[in-house]
């Protein structure tokens, strides 16, 4: 009786030592979750969603403090991501939040700007060139949409425009909502006309 | 010669499908007049788009280069004719999504005036491999099969592979197409003197020339052409008629009995591929110095009044091609560029024929229906039978149905040809081609988005280092600052009085190192 209870008193005693150690050795920084939670946010860092950015975001929903359909530049795609990642049901997009838009890009009207550097301070990726009294210029390349420069300008030049698609980014629309059979419109305008 | 010994390797699948070609092959090919105006477009290619080098008001000569290659997978736009440019502007171009792109137009002048160029015929057999890839890219030359891959880049072997064997791809197994066939039966010469400045490119050991065994006609031409060479490495090997044999992987597996790696290319295996079309296309560029302004386009179908092959420039409005064959039929429904399997529809003939334009199909409702609604997936299996690529498109539709793109790429979604096989035989007429090319394009633009967003992440946090550093800065720059101000004070003088004595004992340490002048030189 007294052997059996000192045989398992020292186990317990060696795996709670061995335990103890592997927390501290084996200790991770972070919270894996919320670095591959932030993989999946688009990083426009616009602040839709209520949070200073897409990292403080993915905190959150790992915390357990926000849901996962407060992102609208994600739109549904990344909240169907969002769910498959944490093992959720999917839920629709919360509109308080904004809604999903095409992708836009900020355009400085040159004729207007007066060099105040109020719109590069406010840019979350520095994607707008310029310096106090310079002309500013937002790098299309750079920019995600978020619009957080369209407010502080004070003279209004700051505007949003839709990207067109161009035949190099085309996709393919899914035929689960293609318009009726046969996918391309039969209604030809055939004509053999070659006037001007 | 034809080597009826040869072993064939039969590949898994595959349709045995009626060829209609012969409403087009009964006349000899015909040559569409100069068109009044020219289209070009700068992207006829797959690669990055070609950079206009003229300007609306220009002058061109034919054969003129009107815009270069821009980077490595690219190649030059000739004009087809001689005229003046009157614009440079997104025009309809032929792409299942209707969108337009950037076009030199030309209005033509009537001379057809050629730009000089050379007469000396070069010695190819004795020039470096690299300077004849040069010259089959400044001629504008893409894979006239349909992809319009710049071909220069597959007369490269590349470091690593060891190019055996040349195959000249004369299978053009899919319906209504014959303008491979024409090409092979009327100038045979001219692809039987391109494949040697091929083997050479590629310093290649042999050369097959495929073609299916309905073609009787083109392969006495090429073997009756062979006769003049007979110490040449060329043979012609007689195919049996499947579809689509004309696939590239399918056609090396059927002569070598080898698979091209999955998402891998042919010269890993030794293998390269070229269209007859495009062989023809080199030896003119290289013997004639011509660049690529026309090709053979097939005019086929029930909806044209008189179908046909026909030699059209580059930039041709399609409208006039097919006014030159007759007009349309009474019945005349829909336009495709491209064969009726893997073909796509067009919305309007006033669009140009460009590079890869091979068949023009005007369809009527009886020849080509209009597809049916489709039905619930039965699970029957058939798609798998007939698949030439040996996958799996039941799952594949199953994974792009649910948008599974993760599980949809480990079934090989990548390998597909988009043959169109499935979708044939499918019982419930799912449009299943459809399906693999969405899910690819989503999956491509994905990557695109997953990439933007990485670097996006980066400057962001770059930015939030880089305010933190210029927070600390300052808080530094200030704690120095103070502890100056505090230490006149801790020696027991006044803060201000020290600051003026130490700026009056700065000015005399400076008056004392350049002594005042009162003149002015």
């Amino acid at each position: 009786m007294l052997v059996a209870a000192l045989t398992l008193g020292i186990l317990a005693g060696l795996f709670g030592l061995l335990l103890g150690y592997s927390a501290i050795r084996f200790r991770i920084e972070n919270d894996p979750v919320v670095d591959r939670i932030d993989s999946i946010l688009p990083q426009t860092q616009c602040g839709q969603c209520g949070y200073p950015g897409c990292r403080p975001y993915a905190e959150a929903i790992a915390a357990g403090e926000a849901e996962i359909n407060q992102c609208p530049p994600g739109g549904e795609a990344g909240i169907q991501a969002l769910a498959d990642l944490l093992d959720r049901e999917p839920i629709s997009l919360n509109d308080e939040h904004g809604t999903h838009k095409d992708k836009e890009v900020a355009i400085i009207d040159e004729k207007l700007c007066i060099g105040c550097t109020l719109c590069i301070q406010a840019c979350p990726v520095d994607a707008i060139l310029g310096a106090a009294k310079q002309m500013h210029t937002v790098i299309e390349a750079e920019c995600t949409g978020c619009e957080l420069c369209v407010e502080p300008c004070p003279v209004d030049c700051i505007y949003m425009v839709a990207v067109k698609t161009d035949i190099s980014d085309w996709k393919w629309p899914s035929p689960d909502n293609a318009p009726a059979a046969g996918g391309y419109s039969p209604d030809l305008s055939l004509t053999t006309d070659t006037t001007r | 010669m034809t080597d009826s010994s040869f072993k064939l390797h039969p590949f898994e699948g595959g349709l045995r499908l009626a060829a209609n070609t012969s409403i087009s092959t009964s006349t000899p090919v015909g040559q569409v007049p100069l068109p009044a105006r020219l289209v070009v477009p700068i992207h006829q290619h797959i690669g990055e788009p070609a950079t206009p080098l003229v300007n609306p008001g220009d002058h061109v000569l034919k054969g003129q280069r009107i815009a270069r290659a821009e980077g490595f997978v690219s190649v030059p736009v000739h004009a087809p004719s001689s005229g003046t440019v009157i614009e440079i502007a997104d025009h309809p171009v032929p792409h299942p999504s209707g969108l337009s792109a950037e076009c030199i137009v030309i209005d033509t002048d009537g001379n057809d005036e050629c730009i000089e160029h050379t007469q000396d015929i070069l010695p190819y057999a004795e020039l470096d491999p690299s300077h004849l890839r040069n010259i089959v890219r400044d001629a504008g030359i893409v894979g006239l099969g349909g992809a319009g891959f710049p071909s220069f880049i597959k007369m490269n072997p590349g470091p690593a592979s060891h190019v055996k064997m040349l195959i000249v791809n004369g299978a053009e197994c899919e319906p209504y197409i014959s303008c491979d066939n024409m090409l092979m039966r009327e100038r045979p010469d001219e692809i039987i003197a391109g494949i040697p400045i091929l083997l050479h490119a590629l310093q290649a050991e042999r050369c097959i020339i495929g073609i299916e065994d309905n073609k009787p006609e083109a392969i006495k031409a090429l073997t009756g052409a062979l006769e003049l060479h007979k110490n040449a490495p060329i043979e012609v090997v007689v195919l049996p008629t499947l579809y689509p044999t004309g696939g590239e992987r399918q056609l090396i597996y059927l002569l070598t009995g080898l698979e091209v790696p999955s998402q891998g290319l042919p010269a890993d295996i030794g293998v390269v591929c070229h269209n007859p079309g495009t062989v023809a296309a080199i030896y003119r560029a290289l013997i004639m110095h011509e660049p690529l302004i026309s090709r053979i386009v097939t005019v086929t179908g029930k909806g044209v009044a008189n179908p046909g092959n026909h030699e059209v420039l580059i930039g041709t409005p399609m409208s006039d091609v097919i006014k030159h064959c007759g007009g349309y039929a009474d019945q005349a429904d829909r336009l495709i560029m491209g064969g009726p399997m893997m073909g796509f529809a067009l919305s309007t003939d006033a669009m140009p024929v460009i590079k890869t334009t091979n068949c023009l199909l005007v369809s009527t409702p009886d020849e080509l229906p209009l597809p049916k609604t489709p039905l619930p997936c039965i699970r029957c299996g058939e798609c798998q039978t007939v698949c030439p690529a040996k996958l799996l498109p039941q799952q594949l539709y199953w994974y792009a149905h649910a948008q599974d793109f993760d599980k949809i790429q480990e079934y090989d979604l990548f390998d597909c040809i988009e043959c169109g096989c499935c979708a044939y035989v499918c019982p419930s007429h799912l449009p299943l081609v459809h399906y693999y090319r969405y899910a690819k394009t989503e999956i491509w633009t994905r990557e695109r988005e997953r990439i933007r967003s990485d670097v996006a992440r980066e400057r962001f946090e770059f930015r939030a280092e880089r305010l933190e550093h210029d927070k600390q800065e300052r808080a530094e720059r200030l704690r120095n600052r103070k502890k100056a101000l505090k230490e006149p004070a801790a020696r027991g003088e006044d803060p201000e009085k020290a600051a003026i004595q130490a700026a009056l004992d700065r000015v005399e340490a400076k008056k004392k190192q350049a002594p005042r002048t009162d003149s002015v030189d």
